[in-house]
Formats: C-alpha cells, structure tokens, sequence
C-alpha cells in the first residue's frame, strides 16, 4: 500500500494542478520545479479547466496485473487546451454512438484509477470523455 | 574504409551470446556465466578487472539486487569491482559505454560487460507491470499504460500524420524473421512473409503481434580492452569502438515536444557520427531498436538514413534487407532472434562484432567494415549508440 | 395538570436559506428490467423500465464529484466559501472514511470545512439538507454542499433488483437571498419501523416485502408531508411540482394521490421509470429535473424517505435566480438521455457480482 505516493498527488490527480513559469509563461503539467523550457524556477500552481483533444489512443486488451480487472480499456494521450499533453484512461464510451478519432475533443472527469486490492486505497483521478454537450 | 590500430584503440576481445528462450531451469548468475564463460575463451581466457552488469528487471522479477557482486562472486571473479548499470531496455548499450569509458580513464585494462535478464520468472501480466516502470510511474504507469500501449500511440499518430497503408511496416517483420531464420541462436527461424503479418491479430491497435517482439531470457557478453593490452596475435580480425555515446529525451511520452521524433537517438548518433569523424552514409550496417516496428521506423530517421516520416519507406522498399543500402536486425533483431530487454544492447553490439570480424555465418553482409549498434530505453527516454569498426593491420 | 402534547412545531431557521445551485449525475449504463426478468423469471411484469447502472470505474466518491462540480457551476461560487460537504449514501466506498473527504478535496473545498457521511437509507442526502438549514439558518456558515448519491445493490434476483440503482444530485445550499429556491419550512418524522435494513458486513438488504408500504413508506411520507403543510396553512393545490422518493413507479403515483395532488404535479420530478431507484440520489435527482423546468414563484414539496424509517418533507419556492442559472451545467435531461443499453452479463461484472479471486 503506497499512501503517501499517492496523497501527494491529490491536487495533481483530482484538479490537474500544475504550474505557470512566471519567466517564459509556459504552462506545465505534471508540476515540477524547473521550467523546461526555459531552464527557470517555475512554482506558481496552475488549475487546468480539463478541456483537450484526443491527440493519439489505443486500447489495452493484455493489461498489467496491476490493471487486470479494468481490461479492455482504451489509453490516450490527451492535449490539454492549455498546451501540455497528458497520458490518461477514455472512458465512458460507447463506440457505437461515437467513435474515438484523433483530433475529437474531450473532458476531465474523476474517476477510479486504481484500487490497491479489495483492502487497499482507492485512487481517484483524471480520465477524459468525449464531450457531453449542454445548452 | 581501413582503419589502422592504436594502441588507445578499446577493442572487443570476445563475445559469447546464449539463445533467447524460456530458459527456466537456468537461474540468471548461471545463464549470466554461459555468457561470460564463452566470452572468455573466445578472448583467450582474459582476466576482466572490471564488471559491468546490463539488467533491467532483475529486482522487480527475482528479488534480487546487486547484480554486480553476485555475478563477480558466481563467475570465478570475487573480488573485482562490479556494478549493474541499469537504463531500461539501453542498460546493455549504457553498460557498454561505463566499460569503454573505464578502459579510457586506463585505470581497467580488461572489462566484461554481461547483459542479462530472466523474463520467464512471473506470469506476463506482471511482467507488464515490470516493463512499464521505464515509463513515468505516476503519470504514466498508473493509468494502465503497458510497453505495447505507449509504442501504439506512437505508431497510431505516425500513420496519422503521414497517412499510411495498414501494412507499412510489415517489412521490418519480413526482414527481421528472413535473417533469423539464418541464425542457429535465434527464438524463431522461420520467415514470415506480409500475407501473414497482415492477418496478424491485434495487440494494442495499430501494434499487431508481428510489431512487437518476443521478449525471453538471455545472456550476452563481452570483453573489452585497449588494443596496447591485447595479445599481439588475436584469434580474430580486431574490431575497436570508433565511437560511444549516451542521450536522454524526456521521461514521459506524453512531454516529448515532438511525438514523432526520438531526440535522445539523434543526440546520440550524433555525437557518434561526430566522434567517430563519419557520417551517416558511412554506416554500413545498423543493429537497431526494433522492440516495436515503430521504433524501428522513427530510428532509421533519427539517425539520418530517412526523412522525418519516411522511415517506413527503407522496410517496404528493401533497404534494409542485407543486400540493401542499410541492412538491419542482420541476426534478426529482437523480433526474430528474440528480444531480452537490458541484455538486448549486448546482443547487439556482440552480433554487430561478429559481423565485422566476418563471423556472422549465413547472416554475413559481406566487406562492411563500419556498423552502428543503438539501443532505446523505455519509449526513447535514453539512447546509447555505438560506432564499430574493424581495423585492418598490414 | 394534564400533559397534553404540543402541537409539532416545523423546522424554521432565524435566516433564511435556499438552494443557490444543483447538480445531477446519472451514469450512462441502462440495465433493462426485462433482462433481470429473462434471467430469473424468462418474462412477465417489470415495476420500471430499465435502471442506471455505474461503469466500472465509478463509485459514490467520483459521481458525488460530478454533481458536486455541476452544482458550484450554477451556484458560481468559490468552493473554498463552503463549509460544509455532506455526503447521504447506502454505498460508501469505504466503511470508515468519510466519502465527503474526497469529494471536498476533489472540489477544492478543504482544509476549512466540516466533511461526514450522512447515513438513514435512502433520505441519508435530506438529512444534510435538514443540517444544510441549521447551519447557514443559525449564521455558522454561508454555504454548504448536501449530496446524495448511491450505486445501489440489489440481491441478484430479489425484487429490488429491477430498481436498485444508480445516480444522484448535490445541492450548494446557502443565504435565501442568492437562492434558486429558498426554503419555507422542513419538517421530519421518525419512528423504529424495520422495513429495510442491512446488517453490517452484508451485502445486499433484507426487506419486508409488503410491509415496506402502508406501515413504512406511505405513513411516513404522508405524516411528514401533511404535518408540514398544515403548519404553513397550505394544501397540494398550492404547490406547482411535488417530488417523492421513487422505490419504483407506483409508491410516489400513490402518495401523490393520497395528499390529493394530481399526476401532472408530480410527472417532472418522476425519474424512477427511466433510472430506477437510485435510493439516497432518488428524491433528490427528482428535485433537480424539476428545477430544471420549474418557473419563478412556484411552489415545490419534496418529502423523502428512509427505511428504518423516516420522512423528510420541504417547502420551497422558486426564485427569479433560477431562470438563467439552470442554463450553466448539463441538465438532467441530458444525463438521462446518455444511454448505452448493457445486458444481464455485463451488468454482473459492473456490479462486482462476479467473483475475480
């Protein structure tokens, strides 16, 4: 059971908290302490509004053991509307209404990512889906 | 091209290579010591003084770490400094590079480097899950990414972008399986051909069964010296490291600037080609990446041999069979002769040797004399390349 | 002296407090009662149409979240402003740790807020509305987030199964003058009724077949609903919409009939023939398809209830607010008709019906 390896990343993994370099204004996801872009310190938080587009996908029919019971899934790396590209779970598809293609654009919703077995910690985060249209 | 020696020349003294296999009454210190054994006497029994062990998977896969001390203790070498130098699936090419860099310093006149790695310990669902810790463990990892997964989002964007056919990289199987069927150590030794690459089923959309290769147990090993060291009468024709080079990229797939560009591979062939004082166009035959066809395509390009989006072309037109301008994966390649992730850069270095010393059998590319050997980590996250070239005295 | 007993006095706070926004959540898998009838009976009569089942990635915690985000996007206030996140469910994810810990961490509510699991069957969501009203009505805090939510679970093959369901809605509540709905008057009654309970360490619910009716459900919400109507001196055709907790079709048609209100105040808020019953999300998801078209100046009554038993009953009326806040999150409507149709096999491995280890 890793408990703090996850509950640090709370911010990270429920609101996709991370980071503007107040230097080059690059705007950063996952967090981390050097812009890379331009080589600076770079520490002021940054919520993202979980708006991208599906930027590549797959999907997962030999999962880890870890990932065992969630099989089949689909993998995506997802471009943030913001900028930053991140690796997250699709879900809630139905690919009989609409299909996954590159360039559709997509949502952050929270989700179970993982459940350290059935006495574990339950970790909760980000995954994408295509848009759920309201008026 | 002729090179003469030097006696500042590091040399591979001996090479020694087990078949990649389910090896499963082998436990990995004694697949490890075939490998060195062989190594050794192929090298006229040289002492190593230094030991530069290439595993990935040992401690999540058998509980045991500290490769270094164990191999030197099991090998008939107790005492002799020893390391395991760990880079994902470029282990065996980084530790390639710590044994010429010590053999630089003059400090170690003699290094083995031993790749080894035991993959038919566990179920493969948690070999997956061992496989995948290359990556970015919190943001990659935990959303159920395996190695398949991340190769299949590349290659999706890649024929994306350039809009390929469904077959495009059926070449690099053909090629790959064609030349393993010519090497008595090789996994598989039938060819395949792109009817049956084409019903392939699928593994992770667009990666099908013959993209990926099969990843088995293995040792390989070599001994390296400077050529002042060697004995003045080899048993072989000499082959010197012209170059040695390490890069790395960003960790995740997902902070690569460009999806389609592995960037440690061209820093680090650069630095090769300029290290070496060559060019592209100078090498003659290429032991590259091939874990996934993908990567195989996005080398040929990041080593300068096609344009961006082309890499694909060299498999479908030929090119890289062994008559072709840029032969690769000549013993098979990872896919065909078996893939064993740290080990995999040793294979390929002590496979390129035995081509340029004129020992590669069925497999021989006749009259090459300068080869390049590069081996990725993870999804490109490190590239170590090295520059072989045989040396012509008299 | 005779000891006569006083006259019930309905729950009034010192300030004013109403609804400044709501959000719903409904998960897009439909589970057709006629599949749980070709399992085990191979046909005959359904009490609904088909349920709302939760993706194998959902849980309480994650649709809590989604109602919970909806909610603050109508309501348009800053998250760390509430000061309380109350969660009523029957299917917390975990026995000891409260549901509402995450979800206000995940809204970006904490560390200045009070967090707790509400629990009483399926009027566990009403409970922190009736604290909702405490707090804010006392001056303690401006605003509060009450949800209700549950991925409920039926014994395969028992009754509840066709119904057991899942889904919800979450509730900013706060100061009666930035309010949707501001709330009249609640009211709540109680007694030790056992017509559905579930021991500790169980996995599915006892119930008492017919007893659930006249002696649980119909006198509990009767007594609530008429008690409190009598003390604001109204009558069912005072009221525009009326939303009761809906176990199935038929109980709320029932109740409705009985405190004299007529089909169509009760048809905006009737979810449980499309979703089923979504026990401590069901009265509450009723209330938000009905602020989803409700109009200013109407009048609501919502009166829930819990097994064990009690009834929760509110008066409300709709504000001038509500006409163009509604208009800011996904509505209902819309999570209703997200719908992928699953079969009885599909719908064991949601569940974690099959047995993995």
């Amino acid at each position: 059971m890793q408990l703090p390896r996850h509950w640090r990343l709370n911010k990270q993994r429920y609101a996709l908290e991370g980071e503007i370099c107040t230097h080059c204004q690059a705007k950063i996801f996952p967090p981390r302490d050097i812009c890379p872009d331009c080589g600076e310190a770079a520490n002021t938080p940054l919520a993202f509004s979980g708006r991208g587009q599906v930027y590549s996908f797959t999907k997962v029919n030999q999962p880890p053991a870890s990932h065992e019971e969630q099989a089949p899934y689909t993998v995506a790396l997802i471009k943030l509307d913001e900028g930053p590209t991140v690796t997250a779970q699709l879900t809630d598809l139905d690919e009989d209404q609409q299909s996954v293609e590159i360039g559709i654009p997509v949502e952050m919703v929270t989700r179970k990512l993982y459940s350290d077995g059935d006495l574990g910690l339950l970790i909760y985060g980000y995954k994408f889906r295509p848009l759920i249209e309201h008026a | 091209m002729i090179t003469k020696s030097n006696p500042d020349d590091i040399l591979i003294a001996g090479i020694g290579i087990t078949p990649v296999g389910e090896h499963w009454s082998k436990q990995l210190r004694s697949l490890a010591l075939e490998a060195i054994s062989a190594a050794r006497r192929d090298a006229g029994e040289l002492v190593p003084e230094a030991i530069y062990v290439a595993n990935s998977l040992a401690p999540v896969l058998s509980s045991q770490t500290q490769l270094g001390a164990l191999i030197a203790d099991f090998a008939g070498l107790r005492g002799v400094e020893a390391y395991t130098i760990q880079a994902a699936e470029a282990s065996g090419g980084a530790a390639v590079r710590q044994a010429y860099l010590a053999l630089q310093s003059r400090q170690i006149d003699v290094a083995l480097v031993v790749g080894v790695e035991k993959i038919s310990e566990r179920p493969s669902a948690e070999l997956e899950d061992a496989l995948v810790m290359s990556g970015d463990a919190d943001y990659e990892a935990i959303h159920g990414v395996t190695t398949a997964a991340q190769a299949a989002l590349v290659m999706q964007r890649y024929m994306h972008e350039f809009d390929l056919p469904e077959d495009a990289f059926a070449g690099f199987c053909v090629n790959a399986h064609a030349n393993g069927a010519n090497n008595p150590l090789a996994m598989f030794q039938r060819a395949i051909d792109e009817k049956k690459y084409a019903k392939a089923p699928m593994l992770c959309p667009p990666v099908n069964m013959f993209d990926a290769a099969p990843i088995a147990d293995g040792a390989a090993a070599l001994l390296l010296t400077r050529a002042g060291v060697f004995p003045q009468t080899p048993a072989h024709a000499q082959v010197r490291i012209a170059a040695s080079s390490q890069a790395t990229s960003t960790l995740a797939l997902h902070d690569r600037p460009d999806l389609l560009s592995l960037s440690a591979a061209s820093d680090s062939a650069n630095k090769a080609y300029r290290l070496a004082d060559i060019q592209a166009k100078d090498i003659e035959v290429f032991e590259l990446h091939d874990r996934f066809s993908i990567f195989a395509a996005l080398s040929l390009e990041a080593c300068g041999f096609a344009e961006r989006g082309e890499g694909w072309k060299l498999a479908q037109d030929g090119s890289i069979r062994p008559e072709g301008s840029i032969p690769i994966c000549t013993f098979g390649g990872s896919k065909a002769r078996g893939d064993s992730s740290g080990a995999t850069g040793v294979y390929q270095i002590a496979e390129l040797c035995l081509q340029l010393q004129g020992r590669a059998g069925g497999n021989q590319i006749p009259n090459v004399r300068t080869g390049m050997a590069q081996c990725l980590g993870g999804t490109g996250a490190t590239a170590a390349t090295h520059i072989l070239q045989r040396v012509d005295d008299s | 002296m005779d000891q006569t007993r006083a006259e019930p006095s309905i729950y009034q706070p010192d300030r004013k407090v109403g609804i400044v926004g709501y959000g719903s959540y409904v998960p897009r898998y439909r589970l057709p009662a006629s599949e749980v009838a070709r399992i085990w009976k191979g046909g005959g009569g359904t009490p609904i149409q088909e349920k709302s089942v939760a993706g194998l990635d959902e849980d309480v915690i994650t649709m809590a979240i989604e109602a919970a985000r909806n909610a603050i996007k109508r309501a348009q206030i800053d998250p760390a402003a509430i000061r309380a996140v109350w969660v009523g469910s029957e299917s917390h994810p975990y026995a000891v740790k409260p549901t509402s810990t995450v979800v206000a961490e995940a809204i970006g509510a904490t560390p200045h807020t009070l967090a707790a699991d509400w629990e009483f069957a399926c009027k566990a969501a009403t409970e922190a509305f009736q604290a909702s009203i405490g707090l804010i009505g006392s001056g303690m805090a401006k605003y509060t987030l009450a949800i209700g939510m549950d991925t409920a679970q039926g014994r395969p093959g028992d009754a509840l199964e066709y119904t057991a369901a899942a889904g919800g809605a979450a509730y900013v509540i706060g100061p009666a003058d930035e309010s949707l709905a501001v709330f009249e008057g609640s009211y709540s009654y109680t007694t030790d009724t056992p017509d559905f309970f579930r021991r500790a360490y169980e996995k599915y619910p006892e119930h008492g077949e017919r007893f659930t009716g006249e002696p649980a459900y119909f006198k509990h919400i009767t007594a609530a609903a008429q008690t409190l109507m009598d003390a604001l001196g109204t009558s069912a055709g005072d009221y525009q919409h009326a939303v009761f907790h809906q176990p199935n079709a038929k109980f709320p048609q029932k109740a409705a009939q009985i405190l004299g209100f007529k089909p169509e105040q009760i048809q905006a808020g009737l979810l449980s023939p499309k979703i089923g019953n979504p026990y401590a999300g069901s009265a509450l998801i009723g209330l938000t398809a009905v602020l989803d078209i409700a109009q200013p100046g109407d009048h609501i009554l919502l009166v829930s209830y819990g097994s064990g038993a009690g009834s929760d009953a509110f008066s409300l009326q709709v504000s001038e607010a509500l006409t163009e806040r509604r208009n800011r999150a996904a509505s209902t409507q819309l999570y209703l008709e997200r719908r992928t149709e699953i079969d009885y096999a599909t719908y064991t491995r949601l569940r974690g019906k099959l047995i993995l280890k």
